[in-house]
This record gives structure tokens, sequence and C-alpha cells, in this order.
């Protein structure tokens, strides 16, 4: 049994034309021997456990295999804890983070039967009605970008989550942050574009708030829309439906607003001819729900990407999910940008696609549905839901083998290696 | 996709696969190692290993030089981050690489103005862009990206900026590799050949591989067809007795290497004595420092650098996981004290190292594997 | 070591000789070419950019080698292949 000690090789230079030797001990990190400890006590109590159950021993090799992978299950499953002190970027990126965040402070704070599915709007009943009620806050940078602005996005993204919930979008309020020196013109160009996106989507924004911060906060002006919709169809969408042998589609090329606004904010000096994709999705998603039966959910493809989604599926259903490289659509010039910067155009987000989960059997009528509307004309079938491995999400290379999309763990940030 | 995309044909890689399977000895177990962290990459990002036979195993390398920057190292970084006046600008890779009180992306939430950029020149472009700031570029990687940052020194010297310098994390290749084939337990029988960094080193550097250790070399390209040819030839010298350097990367690696990325470099920057690697330990000359003549580029010499060293626990074995003696579920910290999200060592750090690909990926190749031997 | 990207080279920035625009897949940028300066590369050329350098130039003749190479091992695989199915007997 080695110490753990990784062995020294030939470090010192004998002739040595160096002045001393490297810095001998060192200290530790704090957080380092908080986790050894951890490990330590977790140890001693499987072992008090493996000894009290008397189970044969098998080759040791197998055993403690097994007993870390499960340890490692277990790790997954258990009750999500925020360990840093502080919010960081990784909490609002739509990945594990922000996962873990909204299931360990707010559903644990807030916990009701309403919130707990976690959906995109929740639906609540009002006096005998279905009402689809949700809520957005828009902070993008910068404020306009090719293919729209905040004032596009305010508007399309919460009728977007109204309509996914199989809701029709009826009304939106609409809160501003605004910060001291902003200019007036450009919230008028905002509210115009909020007043055209409202109409091209069929709903009105019927009540608002207006605050106004110092200079150096709210970063130009940052918008919250509130939404209502009537759900007329029988039945509830939702994540959790999905079962195996489902059909999953995409109703359009991914990654066009993630890539247009990180070009955008001119950091990295690359251009393209690249437009966000944002756009009100009620009307498709009418037109499906209208022809297909078997529909079982509907997601908005935000931040995180269609891979995000596809782990929700996957994990509110306990099912595998499998989706074949091929046939996602990408455009060119965004595989471009993420080969360039080494990110997965998967977890990169949309502003007007929709993820839709549909019973096998109606994937084709689902997939016409689609593209017989102007926003699903790129419309695909990318995988099916399976039953093994519950839980994960498998992606079908285009070279042909099998890799695991995981929740992102943070940002996609750019690479370099 | 140029140049990209018929080096991902699938329709390929069903004939590689068939060719490299045949050559391999009944009963044989074969360890390769790719050193690279971008082949790591390539292989997981499109299943690659799905194409080789049981008998061949991948051995991960310590080619990442985002995972061996010590902890020390990061605590000096955002400390100089923390300096007054200052704006340090990084690579995204290193964002999340923790230090004994967490990573850039932590500092920043304390409000630490960390900045990532795509290029040592934009980081330039933000030094010109802010005349009363301090800026500093995070200069990490092999040598690969050296004479990028060699370059922007010049640039900066050539303009006469007098607010830009690099904190110097740059590491070399070869006494990594070196150090991997001087333990005592080494089981690899090739290795697959940094590609990239030999367009800058040329392929000479890896001769002694062979002529001393006996270990066939192949410099391969990127694109998971390459990374199979690459075995391929492996296999192919193996099974021929050879142990020979060859370039499989021709479309871009020079046999020479770039002469003038090497004169840049040298202008630039000279070796470090020795430099500690998160998981390996100190490994003489095998890293780069700013030269005196460039001294109003080098953040070490500028400002005060904590230099505290934070040694690697006890109980880190990535040393040994990284040589292929452990397997990741073996090392005893694995998947407790070490995980994605606090990870100790090098090979847990990123992504792909192989007990990040395993923690995440390893039941699921577990059960393809049963799945596949069962009948 | 990692993340280099082949892309085309369209002009030259006319008062910065280093200065480079390529194109790779429809996306532009601006890159430095100084450590090709032994060899420049010419517009239609390809070069291998990392990090906003240019580090090598894609040597087409070593391509269209690499490729034959694995367009043959596809085909004799296929012919294999084929031949197997054709000798099964029923």
């Amino acid at each position: 049994m080695t110490t753990g000690h990784p062995s020294q090789p030939a470090t010192q230079d004998p002739g040595g034309q160096s002045a001393g030797g490297p810095p001998a001990g060192g200290r530790s990190a704090g957080w380092v021997a908080a986790a050894l400890r951890d490990h330590d006590e977790q140890t001693g109590r499987e072992e008090a456990r493996q000894e009290r159950q008397g189970s044969p021993q098998p080759r040791p090799g197998t055993v403690r295999e097994e007993l870390v992978l499960d340890r490692i299950d277990r790790a997954r499953r258990a009750r999500p804890r925020v360990k840093e002190e502080r919010i960081t970027m990784s909490h609002g990126a739509g990945g594990k983070a922000t996962q873990t965040l909204i299931e360990a402070i707010f559903l644990d704070a807030f916990r009701n039967p309403l919130l707990e599915p976690l959906e995109d709007a929740a639906r609540i009943h009002v006096n005998g009605a279905r009402v689809a009620l949700t809520t957005d806050s828009y902070v993008v940078s910068p404020l306009f970008f090719p293919g729209g602005d905040i004032g596009d996005l305010a508007v399309n993204g919460t009728v977007n989550d109204l309509a996914v919930s199989g809701a029709v979008p009826l009304y939106l309020s609409a809160g501003f942050i605004l910060e001291e020196g902003f200019p007036v013109a450009d919230l008028s160009r905002i509210v115009a574009s909020m007043q055209a996106a409202a109409q091209r989507a069929g709903v009105q924004i019927v009540t608002g708030d207006t605050k106004v911060v110092e200079r150096g906060k709210a970063d130009g002006c940052y918008i919250n829309t509130a939404g209502i919709g009537v759900i007329e169809r029988e039945g509830t969408l939702g994540v959790a439906q999905a079962r195996p042998g489902d059909a999953i589609l995409v109703s359009g090329p991914i990654g066009d607003h993630g890539v247009t606004i990180m070009l955008a904010r001119g950091e990295l000096d690359l251009e393209a001819d690249v437009i966000s994709d944002t756009a009100p999705l009620n009307g498709l998603i009418c037109s499906l729900l209208s022809k297909t039966t078997g529909v079982r959910a509907l997601r908005d493809a935000t931040r995180g990407g269609v891979a995000t989604i596809l782990n929700e599926i996957a994990t509110a259903a306990d099912v595998g999910v499998l989706v074949t490289e091929d046939e996602i659509p990408v455009r060119l010039e965004v595989r471009g940008a993420s080969e360039l910067l080494g990110i997965d155009p998967m977890y990169v987000a949309c502003e007007g696609r929709v993820v839709v989960v549909v019973d096998g059997d109606q994937a084709d009528q689902a997939l016409a549905a689609m593209r017989a509307h102007p926003q699903g004309e790129q419309a695909a079938i990318i995988g099916r839901v399976t039953a093994e491995p519950p839980g994960i999400v498998q992606l079908k290379t285009a070279f042909g083998g099998t890799r695991i999309v995981d929740l992102l763990v943070g940002d996609p940030l750019p690479r370099i290696c | 996709m140029r140049f990209v995309d018929e080096f991902r044909a699938a329709d390929k890689a069903h004939a590689l696969a068939a060719k490299i399977a045949a050559l391999c000895e009944p009963g044989r177990q074969y360890k390769l190692m790719e050193v690279c962290g971008g082949h790591t990459h390539t292989i997981y990002k499109h299943g690659l290993e799905d194409y080789l036979p049981e008998q061949i195993t991948l051995v991960h390398g310590p080619g990442c030089p985002v995972c061996v920057i010590p902890m020390g190292r990061m605590d000096d970084a955002i400390a100089l981050a923390a300096e007054p006046d200052v704006i340090m600008t990084s690579f995204g890779d290193m964002m999340r690489v923790p230090g004994s009180h967490g990573s850039f992306f932590d500092a920043k939430a304390r409000g630490t103005d960390i900045r990532m950029v795509y290029s040592p020149l934009d980081s330039l472009k933000i030094a010109r862009k802010n005349p009363g700031k301090r800026v500093i570029f995070m200069a990490i990687g092999f040598e690969t990206t050296a004479p990028s940052t060699a370059m922007t020194m010049l640039r900066a010297a050539a303009e006469g900026l007098s607010n830009f310098s690099i904190f110097c994390n740059h590491v070399t290749i070869i006494p990594a590799i070196k150090a991997i084939l001087d333990s005592p337990d080494l089981r690899l029988d090739g290795f697959i050949g940094p590609g990239h960094v030999s367009t800058v080193i040329g392929c000479r550097p890896y001769e002694f591989i062979a002529r001393d250790y006996g270990r066939p070399v192949v410099v391969a390209g990127f694109e998971p067809l390459d990374i199979l040819q690459s075995i391929y030839m492996l296999m192919q010298q193996l099974s021929e007795g050879r142990a020979e350097i060859e370039n499989q990367y021709s479309r871009v690696v020079p046999w020479d290497g770039n002469v003038v990325a090497l004169r840049a470099i040298g202008e630039t920057m000279e070796l470090r004595p020795y430099f500690e690697w998160r998981g390996l330990g100190f490994i003489s000359h095998s890293a780069l420092k700013v030269r005196e003549k460039y001294a109003q580029f080098d953040a070490e010499r500028l400002f005060s650098v904590p230099g505290v060293r934070v040694a690697d626990p006890k109980a880190c074995q990535c040393g040994e996981v990284l040589k292929g003696v452990l397997k990741p579920w073996e090392c005893k910290v694995f998947g407790t004290a070490c995980t994605p999200e606090t990870p100790i060592g090098t090979c847990m750090v990123s992504p792909e190292g192989a007990c990040a690909a395993y923690y995440n990926y390893g039941r699921l190749t577990r059960t393809r594997v049963k799945e596949a031997t069962r009948s | 070591m990692c993340l280099g990207i082949p892309g085309e080279v369209i002009e030259f920035l006319p008062d910065q000789p280093d200065l480079a625009r390529v194109d790779v897949s429809g996306v532009r940028r601006v890159i430095n070419v100084g450590l090709l300066a032994d060899d420049p590369p010419e517009p239609g050329e390809w070069v291998l950019i990392h990090v906003g350098f240019a580090l090598s130039k894609i040597d087409e003749d070593e391509a269209a080698a690499a490729l034959s190479f694995l367009e043959a091992i596809g085909q004799a695989y296929e012919d294999e292949l084929a031949a197997l199915q054709d000798s099964r007997i029923e």
C-alpha cells in the first residue's frame, strides 16, 4: 500500500545551476482538510455498515469499485446544498449550480405543491379556470444585438414560458429597473420593441413598475416580466411525463442567441452573420397541440441550452435520453464560432426554440405540424426517450461513438485547451 | 468545415477500428497514453473509446496545463488580481481552478476585476484602453501557447506599453513525459504524441522516448480519425517490434517545428530551475519565466507575489493515476474528498481528467462493457 | 497544445503587416500571423489558429495524402465486408 504521495522523479539537478532547491513543506488548504475529514467519517461509517451486514467478500477489487460508484450515485441523489458563501456567475448559468440554488434555497423555503414541479410556469386554479403564471427577469448585455433587444426577449421569453405550459398567453406585466444616466431614447427603443413583440404574440402589457437606481447599478436597464395565460386543453404537460419510446424534437437550429450575444459583447473580436432567434412560439405550439394529441412536454430552451432540458427530462421522469448528433440542427456559423471558442452548442442559450417530447408513434405527425409553421421550418427529430440508463442523457456522436451530455457545472466558458 | 469534417467521417472509423483490433495479440493488454488534454477532450467528445477493442486502454496523461497549476500558484494569481488598480485577464479554462480559498470565479464574486479573454492580444487591448490600470495576463499553456505570449510581450515592448505584464505559468511538455517514463512502476506501451505543441517544438524532442525507453510515439492530430489512425500506427509499430517517432499530423506539424516561434520564446523567456506540478511534485527545468531583459512585463518582478506553497495533500494519488498505475476509483479519496466540484488533484480539476471523466461516466462505461461482453 | 482550428486567410490588414483576417465557417476574426514570418500565408491559404495567432500553415498536399490513406483503408474495409457477405453460406 502506497502512502499516497506520488513518487518523486529526479527533481533536483545534481549539478544545480539553480539557487537552492524547491521549498519544502508548505501549508494545506482549509477546504481540502475539511473534505478529507468528511471522507474519513464517511469511510468509517461505510466500513461499519459493511461489518454489520456481514456480507460475503467477493474479489476486493469489485467490492471497492462498486462501493465507490454507489457512493457517487448517492451523492448525486443527495439533498442539494449550496456550499458557496457567495453567489457566483455559475448560479445564473442555468446548469448544476442554478438547479442547486433553486432547490436548496428557494424551493426549500417556499415549498408548496404548486411550486414543486419547477416547470416553466405554475399551473393554478382560479375560480374553476386553469391559469398559468410565470415570471422572468432580463439582464442581457448588450441591450441591443443583431436580431433584437432586451425588450424582445422580455416579451417573447414570458410568452414562451406560458405557451410551453399549454396555456394561451394573455397578459403581461413589465417592471423596469433603470440606471441613472440611461438614455431615454434607448428606453423608447426597447419599449417599442416590446409593443411590437406583444402584438406579434397577441398579448397585452397591462401593468408595470419603474424604479431608478444610482449610476453603476442595473447595467443600463433590467426588465422583469410576469405573464398569465389560460389553459384550455385537457391534460397536463410536464417533463415528468416522458416515457420510454417517446420522441424528442427541437423546433430549429440551436445556439443562435447565445453565440450572437457572445459576439455582440465585442470582447472576442469575432464577426459572423448570426442573429438571435428570439421569437414568440405560442403560434407554433398552438398549431402543434391542435394537430398532435400525444405531446407529453414542451420546454423552451433558454439558459443552459438544449442539453439542460434533456437532463431535466431524464431526471424528472427517471428515464434515459438518447440523441443523435447528426440530427441536431446547428447553423454553420454557430458551429464555426463554437469550434473556435471551444464551446458546445448544446449548452448555448436559445430564445426562440422549443423542445418537444411526444409519443413515439406520433413523432412524424408532430414534425410535420411544426415544419408547416414559419417558426418550425427547420424542426427535427433529435432523439428518443429510453428506459435505460435512468437519469442519463447520451449523445450518439457523428463519429459513431457515444458520450454523456451532463449538466453544465458553470457557464460554457470559451476554452483554449 | 474544411480540414475538420473529413477527419470526422464515421465510415472510415470502422475500417480503422477493425485494423486496430486485428493487430492486438491475443491475451495481451495494451496501455497507450495520450499526453495532451486536447486529445482527451476529443476522445470523450466523440466517444472514440467505443471503437477500441477491450485490450487497449487509453491512459489520460498530464498534458493539461490548466490542471497542473498548483493551489499555491492560484493563490498567487488571485493575490495579484486583488492588487489595487489591477485588471487580471485570463483564459476561460482557468476560471474554475481552485486555490486554497477558491478560484478566479469566486474572487470575481468578491469584486476582484478578473476578465476572461480569448487571446493575450485581447489583454493588450484592455491595457491600451485602460491606461490608469495595470493589466496582468495569466499566461498558461505548454509550448503551443508560449509563442503567443512571447509575441504579445514583443508587441507590448514595440508599443512602449507600461501598464501590461504577464504572470508566467507556461510549462514544458518533455520533462512531464520524462517524469512519467522514469517512474519505476511504468506500464505504458506507447504514446499518442501532443499535436499542437509539436507544431512549435517539432518531432525531434521525442526521439529520446524511442531511443532510450524503447516506446513508440505517434504525433497525432485532434480529429477523431487522426487519433484512431495514430493508434493504428502505434499498434503497427508494437506488432512489428519497432519504436520510432512518427508524425500522423503532417498536414500541420513540421518535423523541425516553428523556428520563429522558438526564437520568440527564447528571446523573451527562460527555463525556471524547477516548478511544482499539481499531482506530480517538483520537476526541474519544466517551466518558463520572463527574462531579465523583459522585466517590465514580468508580474512576479513588478508585484510582490505571496509565493506560499500549498502542498498537495498526502492523500492525493494523482501521480499514480497519471502513470496508469492506479485506476481513478482505486484512489482513496476519489468520490469523497475529491469530486469535480471539490477537486483536490489535477486528475479531477479538468472535466476530462481521468478522475472527473470516470466520476461522471464511469458507471455507464461499466454497464456498456458488461452488456457488450455478455452473451 | 489544444484547441487549434483551421481557418482560411481572407486578407491582410493594410496598415498592420502582422495581422490578417481569417474565416472559420463564416465566422471572421483578425489574427496575428507573426509566427509565420518566415513563410507568410497568402489569401486563400489555410492556417491553424490558436488563441488569436496562426501557429502553422495547413499543408494541403499532406492533408490530401492523409485523406487518401483513410479512403484506401475505408475502401479496403468495404471490399472485405462485401466479400464476406458474398461468401456467406446460406
